[in-house]
């Protein structure tokens, strides 16, 4: 279901917005409009939409429109023109005083700078939202500490924001937001001012917080990384357009346009390919029980390798054998596959990065199976694989 | 060559204007007398009730209660000790009930403008060369106006000392709100605050350090119109000095000047401790 939707966003800064804009839909660039009337714009023509429980991230350099658009959700900038729906509701039509609801009961806003208040104990900083709905004291301090707990800050409450570290400040900030339990959380840069283990920390943190509490999230990042890690899917802006929407895969393999794929050169590939992405789906496999080692041999003769995985019936994984112990078996005359299988094997999940994967097959000589939660087979990954698969994406 | 051109009638337009409003601003004046008289016999009364020594012993403790510094409050009680055994005791209760009515008119009437200005920018264009106009002008001639309204004495004379030190009060406040770092109002707007709420409990705490920093500007400002205004009959500490320019006695002049400096300094130090305090 569609959250939030932005229909031709266009922020305008400056004291002439109607004339820039009209310039803007006659197909005139942001320099050109900045140089004739003086106005800057921040956001043009950005439509996309962010679907419940999704985490969208907004990508782009400095100046690039990010945050401004960010602010234009929840009016904390007015747009110039366009229209925003957050669950079919007009925000643009909001009176001040239906939008100071809306904001309390909708949006949690997370801050670059953490934007804690210094005057103010951090349980305090959390309680701010509910002090603001008129919740009664010990009904908000509970709340509070559940959500201070949430973040991993049980017993910091008593302490000012100036004793904690930059991390941790931050996880007040998150807290102070999730406190409200809102529908959205807006995350401006929320990371960016953290140094980079703290941020990778943060990130996982949201990750698994995502996973209970499958809130809307509107992320804002000038970190490819971050976003390809962070996003269901990708808003890539450039001088407040959108440049391309799509999923990191997308993004990864089908830049739309020059400056997308200048970006998508400087990832780390191995961060971004996963086990899922690498693996061959369509090997044989053996089945226990109804394949004995003749079988086995012409599956392998067949498909020219040396191993052959053994799933059980439900198609769960139960071992693997190798060519010269299934020939031996057969020689003897023997009709249980089992007695030829190795089952200690090495098995990864489908959402493994392929960095991962590196010191994992240099343990074995043979491949790895790709298993799902139930332990099913999904596919098999070979060492070459692995490598042509960086190679490939690498090298373009 | 001769030029013979009109000359322009400021002098006559501001005589016209007060002249209009001494006589359609009775109401006003008459509260604002009410007010400032009520409010210096019952600071006067209460200091002048009891023994001296009760007093400066009182207002020792007091001062080391709000600061917790010794130094200050030796100082104040050797200091207050002095101006009372060089018999300037009467004017120097005089002068600080002055000071003390005077400053909470100016802060009452002072930091409500300065947060109105700091919300408004249309308020602030407005305020903004008034009050560089006010503090631009020499302190004597808020006198004159004064006595028209108020005829001659103290409470002419607090009123040009509200006049003369109200600017700070709204100076600091309006700065001391628009320092707020724009990400913490933003912060406050995101969450649904309305300008109530993000006054009370944002900018205004916040900004508390630097308003402090005004009110003390204002006080100082205030001690010195209160001396000046012993010209139209203020009296206290001030009316000491102006005797003695009179009568060319140096030794009494400068004995209240010193009570002046007691006094200042005394405030000076407490507020600023206020002011900075947690």
């Amino acid at each position: 279901m569609e959250k939030i939707v932005l229909k031709n966003v266009v922020k305008i800064f400056g004291d002439s917005p109607k004339k820039a804009l009209h310039m803007l839909n006659e197909g005139a660039s942001i320099s050109e409009i900045s140089k004739k009337t003086g106005n800057v714009v921040g956001v043009a023509n950005v439509s996309f939409s962010v679907n419940e429980g999704e985490i969208v991230v907004v990508m782009g350099l400095s100046g690039s429109g990010k945050s401004t658009l960010v602010r234009c959700i929840n009016r904390l900038f007015e747009p110039t023109s366009g229209g925003i729906y957050v669950d079919g509701q007009d925000v643009c039509a909001l009176g001040p005083k239906e939008l100071r609801e809306f904001r309390r009961s909708k949006f949690g806003m997370v801050f670059q700078h953490f934007a804690l208040f210094p005057h103010r104990k951090v349980v305090d900083n959390v309680e701010f939202g509910l002090e603001i709905q008129g919740v009664d004291k010990n009904q908000r301090r509970e709340k509070a500490e559940k959500s201070l707990e949430m973040v991993g800050l049980k017993g910091w409450g008593e302490k000012y924001p100036e004793e904690l570290s930059g991390g941790m400040q931050q996880r007040v900030g998150l807290a102070r937001a999730l406190a409200l339990d809102p529908d959205i959380l807006l995350m401006d840069e929320a990371f960016s001012a953290l140094d980079p283990l703290i941020r990778r920390d943060m990130q996982d943190e949201l990750i698994n917080l995502q996973h209970t509490m499958q809130k809307t999230i509107v992320f804002i990042s000038h970190d490819l990384d971050e976003a390809l890690k962070l996003g269901d899917r990708l808003v890539i802006l450039k001088d407040g357009a959108v440049e391309q929407i799509g999923t990191s895969e997308e993004i990864l393999t089908k830049p739309a346009t020059e400056y997308v794929r200048k970006f998508v050169e400087e990832v780390d590939i191995t961060k971004v390919l996963t086990a899922e992405t690498i693996m061959k789906k369509s090997e044989d496999v053996a089945y226990l029980g109804s394949d004995g080692p003749k079988t086995a041999l012409r599956k392998m003769k067949k498909n020219a390798i040396s191993s052959l995985f053994v799933v059980n019936k439900d198609h769960t994984v139960a071992g693997i054998v190798f060519v010269d112990d299934v020939r031996r078996l057969a020689d003897q005359g023997e009709t249980d596959l089992e007695k030829a299988m190795r089952k200690d094997i090495k098995t990864v999940s489908a959402d493994t990065p392929a960095h991962e994967l590196f010191p994992i097959m240099q343990d074995i000589s043979y491949p790895v199976a790709v298993v799902n939660e139930q332990n099913k087979l999904k596919g098999v990954i070979v060492k070459g694989l692995l490598f042509s698969a960086i190679a490939e994406r690498g090298g373009e | 060559m001769n030029l013979d051109l009109p000359r322009v009638p400021i002098g006559p337009a501001v005589e016209a204007t007060i002249d209009f409003l001494v006589e359609h601003l009775a109401f006003a004046t008459r509260a604002f007398s009410a007010v400032a008289d009520q409010g210096l016999r019952f600071m006067e009364s209460s200091m002048m009730a009891v023994h001296p020594v009760i007093v400066v012993v009182a207002a020792t403790i007091l001062v080391f209660l709000l600061t917790r510094k010794r130094g200050v409050t030796v100082f104040t009680f050797l200091g207050l000790g002095l101006i009372w055994n060089i018999g300037l005791w009467s004017a120097a209760v005089t002068t600080l009930s002055l000071v003390v009515v005077a400053t909470l008119i100016a802060i009452i009437i002072g930091i409500p403008l300065g947060i109105i200005s700091a919300i408004s920018d249309t308020v602030y264009r407005i305020v903004r060369p008034v009050l560089d106009f006010m503090q631009t002008l020499p302190a004597f001639v808020y006198l004159i106006p004064a006595i028209p309204f108020f005829g001659l004495g103290r409470v002419a004379a607090i009123f040009a000392t509200v006049i003369f030190s109200m600017p700070p009060a709204i100076r600091f406040t309006n700065l001391g709100i628009r320092q707020v770092p724009k990400e913490l109002t933003e912060c406050a707007d995101a969450f649904g605050a309305d300008r109530w709420q993000k006054l009370i409990k944002i900018q205004l705490p916040l900004a508390k350090t630097t308003i402090m920093g005004g009110v003390n500007q204002t006080v100082m400002l205030a001690l010195s119109m209160v001396v000046i205004a012993a010209m139209i009959g203020a009296g206290g500490l001030g009316g000491e000095v102006w005797r003695a320019i009179q009568r060319l006695q140096p030794g009494a002049g400068f004995e209240a000047g010193i009570g002046i400096v007691i006094l200042a300094i005394i405030l000076d130090r407490v507020l600023h401790q206020l002011a900075t305090k947690d």
